[in-house]
This record gives structure tokens, C-alpha cells and sequence, in this order.
């Protein structure tokens, strides 16, 4: 039981004032960074991993032969013959127009029709998806296949460039989870305070409850039960912020649909974690206020 | 612990040469001493033997130690040497989850009566049964009765700072003695109520003492201990218990 069931008559052995301290405010304030922290890192990751994913099995042959024709005729039979290697799941000719559009967006053109941009002896691409396995096995054998075809082009794993983006994203979600182990650590030291200050406060109390035989056990669930309850009023605010600032986020990222911003969600595991993270945390409490309770209760005769 | 054996008894009240034998007695203290962290001993080479149903009075200056006596008797204080034996057992072995239980067989007035402020008198009352898991269908009478009897039946809902010390001091005896405890402990218990008061609080202790309760009073009043018949003298002089008669370490048989 995360918050334990005390007869109403001994709820009264603890003077009745919720939310007057200031560890429900503590709590509050810890849970929504926390919750903030851990949907960063869910975003950060899932981003990582999309990315990962994406550019773990992925080549693109350039090839700059001089002669257009020549270049042309060498990416056709390169994506055929590639497409019908074993350890290739996909290749297909990057369209000279998509060339166009995205070399239009950095030199001014916008819709890439500049005639200066298409007097430019723009190289041929062959974007190959390799299927999972031995990769520098087959990256030896797309070499080779590469300098039979087309002699001279160049073959770019996207690893290359995208792997260290990929590892900042992923370094940066570690350090979200350590903070979220920060301040669920913190968490549990607020709690600990309060718990010892709320028996230095009435300590008289326990003293006689003691003496007319209470046992630790019941006197522990008192409190235990009371900054449960802080605890929870403080989580249930803290998580009501928190998920206000991710849905305004969510609404506006929901726009973004380029670039490895598009990446970034949550998903249905990241909700079902997030939403998890303030039940745990309320059991996470009570128990740390159970031990803690109980751990100096056995210092009393 | 001495169990048995006979020991030259000097005259005194008690007549009966026959030492009681260790196993019947409800509390037994053998050479206990206590000291509070490095300084000398409070109390020093502390024998007795409390007979079950018996009445005591502990008298001695202020300072003597009867306080500090008194809370290894309700269990606030283990001794610092000697052997305690309380019901039977020895308190030093004790473990610690058994005490709760052997709590609840013991009855205290406090000298500052240590009520919980934020309740009223009838909850401060009805404490040790709601500890001991008593419903609160089976509370309303006996409070009402012990309300009734200290004379607080109309302040029955009144908080402690609202009372007089007096007044204070009756709750703080209703709650000691409302479980029917077999040792009764009381620090200065009339201290701060009228003589007629005194009395009552004095005539329910004999009460409860004649229906079997064990009593220790601890009191300066030497016109109490006077009031009542068969009590018997435990006098604490700068830390050691008087005992010229030797009847409190080898008390005789009760008839």
C-alpha cells in the first residue's frame, strides 16, 4: 500500500496541517523537472536511435565522372547491379532535381531553377541501403562492385557524417537520465529531511505513544502516511505543470517536419514512462519515509 | 537474580522473615546503576522486589534520582548495569519489538502529565485503548466513566491548553489508569491539584491497587503516604535506595 490505511481517531495523533511546510512545494518543483528531464531524454533518445536507424545501413556512391553520359550510364548500371546483390536491400538514382532543390536551398535558388546551378557539373548519386549484418564486409564488397562500374566514385557511409551527431544526441539524453537520477535522488532526500524534522517536531508525541506501548510500526505509518500525502499533493502538482509545458511543446513541434528536429517524439512508451514516473515516485517516497522513520524510531528506547 | 534462600532480616514494619521468592515478584531491580552519559552514576546499587498488588510510595529529595528510577520502571530507560526484571523478564534482554507489550500492562502519570496538546481530554484519555486496538464502539463507555469520575465530563472536548494544571494533571491520570494496567506508576501525581483532589486520585490508586494493580507513587506529600494502609516506604538518598529493614530487596509474602 502506497499510502497505508491508519484508523481516522489515531489521524488525529499528528496535528491536522497539509501543505503548510514546504516540501509539497520542494516535491512539486523536483517532479516537474524531472518530468521535463526524462521527456528530454525520451525525445533525445528515440531522436538518437531514429537517426542511428536511419544511417546504419545507408551509402551513398558519388560519382563524378566527367563525361554526363558516361556518369549517367554508370549510376544506372550501378544501382541495378547493386540491387541485386545479396547484402543490398535497396538502391535507387538520386534525381538530378532533388540535387537542384537542395543545392537551391544554400546558393539562393529556391525552387533550384537558377540557370547558374544547373550549369553546374553536379555528380551523380546512388543512395544504397545495406540489409543488417557483417557491414564492413559488405562495404568491402560495394567497394569493389564501385570500382568495377564506375571507376573513381566515391563511396560515403552516412555513419561518417551523421554517427557523431547521432552520438551528441545520445550523449545528451544520457545526461537528461542523470539528471532525472539527480533529482529523483534529491527527491528522496527531501523526503528524509522532512521525515526526520517531522519527528524532531513531535517528538513528544512519539515519546508518549511509545511509552503507552504504540509499536514503531504504528507509529511509522502515521507519518509515513502523512508525507505520503504531501508528497502526492506535490507530484500531482508538479506532473500537472510539467504535462502543460510538454503539450505546449508538443503543439508547436508539432510543426517541425524537417531535419532531425522531425525526429524527436515522445512516443507511446515515453507517455506510458512519463506517466509512470509520479506513481513511482509516490511509492518511491513512502517507502523512503517508511525506512527512514522506522531506521530512527529503533534509536528511541 | 536471587530466587530463594533466607537472609538475616533486620526489625523493622516488616516482620515476616521469610525473603519472597524472586520468580513472583512483578518488578526485581538487582544492583542496578545508571548513569547518564560520562558523569558518575544517578542512581547506585539499586535492589527491590515490587510484590504484585502491593503499594509503594518513593520518596526522596529532589534530585535523589526518583524520576530517573521511575523510567526504568516504565520502560523510558535501560539500566546502565545491574539486571531489571519486569513481569518476569529481564529487561536488558530484552528485544527491543517486545517492549510495546510490555508497555501496555504499565500505567503512567508524568510528572509535566505529557499530554498531546492537539487533542482533546476524552482523546487524550482514550489513547492507550485506541493503541492497544480497542474499537472505538468498546471506548465510548469506559472514557465516559473515567470523564465522569475526574470530573470533566463537561470539558470532555477541551484541548490541554485550555485546561487548568489541575485539571490537566486528572486527564493525565485517566490515561494511565483507564487500561487497567498491572503496574501503575506515578510521578508526583497531586501535585498540582487541590487537597480534596488529592484524595480521589489518591482513593482511585487504592482502588485500583485493592482490584490487584501494582502502585509505585513517587511524592514529596508525606501526609499521602499516610492515607494509606499497607503502603509500603522506598526512600532514594543521593542516588541509592534506603532500605534499613531489608524488606524491599526480600519483601515477605503477602497472606
Amino acid at each position: 500500500m502506497i499510502i497505508p490505511r491508519v484508523p481516522v481517531q489515531h489521524r488525529r495523533l499528528l496535528p491536522d496541517r497539509r501543505l503548510s511546510g514546504p516540501t509539497p512545494w520542494v516535491i512539486a518543483i523536483l517532479m516537474m523537472l524531472t518530468l521535463l528531464a526524462a521527456a528530454a531524454g525520451i525525445g533525445l533518445a528515440r531522436s538518437a536511435n531514429a537517426i542511428g536507424d536511419a544511417i546504419a545501413g545507408r551509402v551513398t556512391v558519388q560519382i563524378v565522372t566527367a563525361n554526363p553520359v558516361t556518369r549517367a550510364r554508370q549510376a544506372a548500371t550501378l544501382r541495378r547491379e547493386a540491387a541485386a546483390q545479396p547484402y543490398v536491400h535497396s538502391a535507387r538514382n538520386v534525381e538530378q532535381s532533388e540535387l537542384l532543390a537542395t543545392l537551391g536551398q544554400w546558393l539562393g535558388s529556391a525552387d533550384g531553377d537558377d540557370p547558374v546551378l544547373k550549369s553546374l557539373p553536379l555528380p551523380a548519386l546512388v543512395d544504397i541501403d545495406l540489409v543488417g549484418g557483417d557491414r564492413a564486409g559488405q562495404l568491402a564488397r560495394l567497394d569493389a562492385l564501385v570500382d568495377r562500374v564506375a571507376p573513381g566514385a566515391r563511396v560515403i557511409p552516412h555513419a561518417e557524417w551523421l554517427g557523431p551527431v547521432a552520438r551528441l544526441i545520445r550523449s545528451l539524453a544520457w545526461v537528461a537520465g542523470g539528471l532525472v537520477l539527480l533529482m529523483i535522488l534529491a527527491s528522496g532526500a527531501v523526503v528524509i529531511m522532512t521525515a526526520r524534522a517531522a519527528l524532531g517536531t513531535h517528538y513528544a508525541t512519539i515519546e508518549m505513544l511509545h511509552l503507552i506501548g504504540a509499536t514503531d510500526r504504528q507509529i511509522a505509518r502515521l507519518f509515513q502516511r502523512r508525507i505520503a500525502i504531501d508528497t502526492a499533493y506535490g507530484i500531482a502538482l508538479g506532473t500537472a505543470v510539467a504535462a502543460a509545458i510538454l503539450l505546449l511543446i508538443g503543439w508547436q513541434w508539432s510543426d517541425v517536419t524537417a531535419g532531425l528536429a522531425a525526429t524527436a517524439s515522445l512516443g507511446p512508451g515515453g507517455w506510458a514512462l512519463l506517466l509512470a514516473l509520479p506513481l513511482l515516485a509516490i511509492a518511491l517516497a513512502a517507502l523512503t519515509a517508511r525506512q527512514t522513520l522506522l531506521a530512527a524510531l529503533k534509536k528511541i528506547l | 537474580m536471587r530466587t530463594g534462600g533466607t537472609r538475616p532480616r533486620a526489625a523493622g514494619v516488616m516482620t515476616d522473615a521469610r525473603p519472597a521468592r524472586a520468580g513472583g515478584a512483578m518488578v526485581e531491580f538487582d544492583n542496578v546503576g545508571l548513569r547518564y552519559g560520562p558523569d558518575g552514576e544517578v542512581l547506585r546499587d539499586i535492589s527491590f522486589n515490587l510484590q504484585p498488588g502491593s503499594f509503594y510510595f518513593l520518596t526522596g529529595a529532589s534530585g535523589a534520582g526518583k524520576t530517573s528510577l521511575l523510567r526504568m520502571l516504565y520502560l523510558a530507560q535501560r539500566p546502565s548495569r545491574g539486571i531489571v526484571r519486569l513481569f518476569g523478564e529481564d529487561l536488558g534482554a530484552m528485544p527491543r519489538h517486545r517492549l510495546p507489550g510490555f508497555r501496555r500492562r504499565i500505567g503512567v502519570v508524568f510528572q509535566d502529565f505529557r499530554l498531546i496538546p492537539h487533542l482533546s481530554a476524552r482523546d487524550n484519555i482514550a489513547l492507550p485503548l485506541r493503541i492497544a486496538g480497542v474499537g472505538e464502539e468498546d471506548l465510548a463507555g469506559p472514557v465516559g466513566e473515567m470523564l465522569s469520575w475526574i470530573g470533566l465530563d463537561e470539558r470532555a472536548g477541551a484541548r490541554p491548553a485550555t485546561l487548568s494544571g489541575g485539571e490537566q494533571q486528572r486527564v493525565a491520570i485517566a490515561r494511565a489508569v483507564i487500561a487497567r494496567p498491572q503496574l501503575l506508576v506515578a510521578d508526583e501525581p497531586t501535585g498540582n491539584v487541590d487537597p480534596d483532589m488529592a484524595m480521589r486520585l489518591l482513593g482511585l490508586f487504592e482502588a485500583l491497587n485493592r482490584l490487584g494493580t501494582t502502585v509505585i507513587v513517587a511524592t514529596h506529600d508525606i501526609h499521602l503516604i499516610s492515607r494509606i494502609d499497607n503502603a509500603q516506604m522506598m526512600r532514594l538518598e543521593k542516588g541509592r535506595l534506603s532500605d534499613p529493614t531489608g524488606a524491599l530487596r526480600y519483601p515477605p509474602n503477602r497472606a
